[in-house]
C-alpha cells in the first residue's frame, strides 16, 4: 500500500476528512517548492498534489495557467519535478501525487516515469487529459512500479463511465465538482453531491472532491460527504500574492476538518 | 490495403483517439452517436446536399490552368476551385454539416476557434443561417493579421473573443475554445474547424470535406479519361487535404502530396512543418505528430499563413505519412507569396496564403513531370490576405 492508501486508512480510523493541497511545482521557482510544501503540511495538508507545468493546459483556468507559465519560465521540467519530490522526501512522509498533462509523461516514457517517480518518493499519478480508454499501458506501468493511478469522475460522466473510472483508479477517485476548468468560485456547484452519491454505487475507494473549493465554508460543506477535499487555485493564488502566508492560509482552510496540524497553534 | 475508417476508439493506427478531460468524454460520445445516426439518415444527407448546392455553391469547378501549365512546361495542372465557395474557402462544407448536427442535438450555442478567420467566418455564417448563438476564439496575433475576417464575423453577428495566451495563434485559440466547451458543454456545440481533436472530429470533419475529392475524381475522369498522377494540398490541421485525398487513397498510382508551412526556415519555432521537425505526442485531444521540445512542451510555430501556423496535424495524415501513402513536404513563406503572385498573373486567381503553399509545390514539381496531370486543391481565395500581400510586396503598393 502506498502512503496514499495509508493516509485514507488513518483518516478513516480518526473519522476525519482529509485536506489535499495542489500547487504547481516550480512556481515561482523549483527551489521554492519544497519550502512551500512544508508550509502546506504544517498548515494541515494531508496529501500534496505536485502539478507539472505544461505549455497548453486545456483544463486549467487563468490562475493555474499563469503559475504554469512562471514555472516553465523558471526552467521546470518533469525531471526537475521528480528532483523536487526527492528533496521533499528528505524531511517529510507526506503522500505525494504527481499531477500532469499527458504529453510530458509520454515524452518521458511511462516505464521510465514509473521507475523514477517511485524512486523519488512519489506515491501516485493523475493524468488530466487521458481518458481511461487511452490509459491501459500507463496504468500497467504505474501499478507495476507500485504507484497509485487516480482518475477523474465528472458530473457529465455516464454510469458506464463512472464504473470504468472506478476500475482504473487506485488510492482514491478524484471527483470534479462541476463541469468546468480549474479556478475559484463563489458557491459550490449543485452537481457535486449527486456525483458523490452516484460514484458510491460503483466503488469503495475513498472519494476526494475538487475544483472550485476555495474557502473554509466550501471545505465545511463537504465534511461527512467525502473522504477528502482538494484545494488548488486558491493556494496557487496565495503563493502568487504572499508565499510567506501559505501556512496560515492552509490552516484557515483546514480548520473545518478538525485537524491539529503539526505546528498548529489552535 | 489502407484502413479508411478509424477503429471504434477513433484510432488511425497509433494516432487519433480521445485525449480529453473526463468532463468531455460523455459529450464526445453523444456527438459520435448523433453523427452515426445522421450518417444513416437519408433526410440528413438530403438537407446537407441541398445546402451545399444551393447555399454554398457546390459542385465547385475543376479548372484546367492552361497558361500556368504552359509557362511551367511540364505537368498539366488542374485547380479544384474551393475558393469559389460561399465565404471563400472549403471550411463551409464542414460548418454546414456540424450545424445540422448541433440542431439534431438541440444545442443552441456554437463555439469555434479560428486561425486565418476562414473557419470563423464560415461558422458565423452557418450560425446566422440557422439562428444559433456564435462565439469564435481567435489569437490576438491572428486578429491583427486577418483583420478583415474579424470584421466579417462581427458583421455576421458573432462574438470574436481575443486570445492572449502563448503565441496568440491557432493553438491558443483551440485551448480557449476547449476551456469554454468544458464549462458550457450542456448547451454548447464545439464546431471544430479542422480534421483534428478528439474522436469523432477527425473522421467526421474529413467526411464533410470528402465531397471535394469525390467531385475532383469524377471531374478529372470526365476531363482526362484517367486519374491524375498527383493530388496536391496544403496541410494546416489537414481538413482540405484529407477531404481531397481520401477518395483517392485506394488509387495506388495517384501520389498524394501534402504541403506544410516551412515558415522562415528549419529551426524549431520558425515553421509549422510537423512531419519534418516533429515527433508523435498528444495535444488538444489527439495523438499525432507535434512540434515539441525534449520535455514534451509544445513549441511555438511560425508561418506567414495563419491557417497553417499550428504545432500539430490531423491524426489520419500521421498514419498516411507513416504508411508512405501520402508524402509531406514544405514550402517557405517567400515561395508561398511568390506562388500567389504567379497564379494571380497567369490565371487571374488570387489564392489564400494557405492555398498558395500548395500552388508553390505544384510550381516546383511540374517542370520535372512532363506528360503528367496534377490536381491542386485551391482551398481558399486571397481577399482576406490582401494586407499581408501588401506588406510582402511593397513594390506594388506605391501610394
Ligand atoms: C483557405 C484555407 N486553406 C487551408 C487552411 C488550413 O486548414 P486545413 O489544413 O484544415 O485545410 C485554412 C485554415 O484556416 C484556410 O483558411
Amino acid at each position: 500500500m502506498t502512503r496514499i492508501g495509508q493516509l485514507f486508512e488513518r483518516l478513516k480510523a480518526e473519522n476525519r476528512c482529509g485536506m489535499i493541497a495542489y500547487l504547481t511545482a516550480g512556481d515561482p521557482t523549483p527551489d521554492a517548492t519544497p519550502g512551500l510544501v512544508a508550509a502546506l503540511e504544517r498548515g494541515g495538508a494531508d496529501l500534496i498534489e505536485l502539478g507539472v507545468p505544461f505549455s497548453d493546459p486545456i483544463a486549467d483556468g487563468p490562475v493555474i495557467q499563469l503559475a504554469g507559465e512562471r514555472a516553465l519560465k523558471a526552467g521546470t521540467t518533469l525531471a526537475r519535478v521528480l528532483e523536487i519530490a526527492k528533496e521533499i522526501r528528505k524531511t517529510s512522509e507526506v503522500p505525494l501525487l504527481l499531477f500532469t498533462y499527458l504529453n510530458p509523461a509520454l515524452k518521458y516514457g511511462f516505464e521510465r516515469l514509473a521507475h523514477d517517480a517511485k524512486a523519488a518518493g512519489i506515491d501516485g499519478c493523475l493524468l488530466t487529459d487521458a481518458s481511461v480508454e487511452e490509459a491501459g499501458e500507463y496504468v500497467k506501468q504505474m501499478r507495476a512500479a507500485g504507484l497509485d493511478t487516480v482518475f477523474l469522475a465528472a458530473p457529465t460522466s455516464t454510469e458506464a463511465r463512472l464504473k470504468l473510472v472506478a476500475e482504473y483508479s487506485s488510492g482514491f477517485v478524484y471527483m470534479v465538482s462541476r463541469t468546468g476548468i480549474t479556478g475559484e468560485q463563489q458557491n459550490i456547484s449543485d452537481s457535486a453531491i449527486p456525483l458523490v452519491e452516484r460514484m458510491r454505487a460503483h466503488t469503495d475507494l475513498p472519494l476526494a472532491m475538487g475544483f472550485g473549493i476555495s474557502t473554509p465554508e466550501h471545505v465545511a460543506a463537504f465534511v461527512g460527504k467525502v473522504e477528502a477535499v482538494v484545494v488548488g487555485s486558491a493556494i496557487v493564488r496565495q503563493i502568487e500574492r504572499d508565499p510567506a502566508g501559505v501556512e496560515e492560509f492552509m490552516r484557515e482552510l483546514a480548520r473545518p476538518l478538525g485537524k491539529t496540524g503539526a505546528g498548529a497553534i489552535s | 490495403m489502407i484502413a479508411t475508417q478509424p477503429d471504434a476508439g477513433g484510432h488511425f493506427g497509433p494516432y487519433g483517439g480521445r485525449y480529453v478531460p473526463e468532463v468531455l468524454m460523455s459529450p464526445l460520445e453523444e456527438l459520435q452517436h448523433t453523427y452515426e445516426e445522421a450518417r444513416q439518415d437519408p433526410a440528413f444527407h438530403a438537407e446537407l446536399d441541398l445546402l451545399l448546392h444551393t447555399y454554398a455553391g457546390r459542385p465547385t469547378p475543376l479548372y484546367h490552368a492552361k497558361r500556368l501549365s504552359e509557362i511551367l512546361g511540364g505537368a498539366k495542372l488542374y485547380i479544384k476551385r474551393e475558393d469559389l465557395l460561399h465565404t471563400g474557402a472549403h471550411k463551409i462544407n464542414n460548418c454546414i454539416g456540424q450545424a445540422l448536427l448541433a440542431r439534431r442535438m438541440g444545442k443552441k450555442r456554437i463555439i469555434a476557434e479560428t486561425g486565418a478567420g476562414q473557419h470563423g467566418v464560415a461558422t458565423a455564417t452557418v450560425c446566422a443561417l440557422f439562428g444559433l448563438d456564435c462565439t469564435v476564439y481567435m489569437g490576438e496575433e491572428d486578429m491583427r493579421r486577418q483583420r478583415l475576417n474579424v470584421f466579417r464575423m462581427r458583421l455576421l453577428g458573432a462574438k470574436v473573443e481575443p486570445v492572449t495566451n502563448g503565441s496568440r495563434t491557432l493553438k491558443d485559440a483551440i485551448s480557449e475554445a476547449m476551456r469554454d466547451w468544458v464549462t458550457n458543454v450542456s448547451n454548447t456545440h464545439y464546431l471544430l474547424g479542422s480534421a483534428l481533436g478528439a474522436h469523432p472530429y477527425p473522421a467526421m470533419v474529413r467526411d464533410f470535406h470528402r465531397v471535394i475529392g469525390v467531385e475532383a475524381r469524377q471531374q478529372i475522369l470526365e476531363a482526362e479519361g484517367k486519374l491524375p498522377d498527383a493530388v496536391i494540398a496544403c496541410v494546416g490541421g489537414g481538413s482540405n487535404a484529407i477531404g481531397i485525398f481520401h477518395p483517392f487513397i485506394e488509387d495506388d498510382g495517384v501520389r498524394l502530396i501534402g504541403v506544410e508551412a516551412g515558415g522562415r526556415g528549419p529551426a524549431l519555432g520558425q515553421h509549422a512543418a510537423r512531419f519534418e521537425g516533429g515527433s508523435p505526442g498528444v495535444l488538444q485531444g489527439t495523438r499525432s505528430y507535434l512540434l515539441q521540445d525534449d520535455d514534451g512542451q509544445i513549441s511555438l510555430t511560425h508561418s506567414v499563413s495563419a491557417g497553417l501556423d499550428y504545432a500539430s496535424v490531423g491524426p489520419e495524415h500521421a498514419l498516411l505519412h507513416d504508411l508512405c501513402r501520402a508524402e509531406y513536404g514544405s514550402c517557405n513563406d517567400t515561395d508561398a507569396v511568390a506562388a500567389a503572385v504567379t497564379l494571380s498573373r497567369t490565371e487571374g486567381i488570387i489564392p489564400a496564403l494557405e492555398s498558395a503553399h500548395a500552388v508553390a509545390a505544384a510550381i516546383r514539381l511540374a517542370p520535372s513531370h512532363p506528360g503528367q496531370t496534377f490536381i491542386v486543391n485551391l482551398s481558399g481565395r486571397g481577399d482576406k490576405d490582401i494586407d499581408i500581400y501588401r506588406e510582402n510586396l511593397p513594390e506594388l503598393d506605391l501610394r
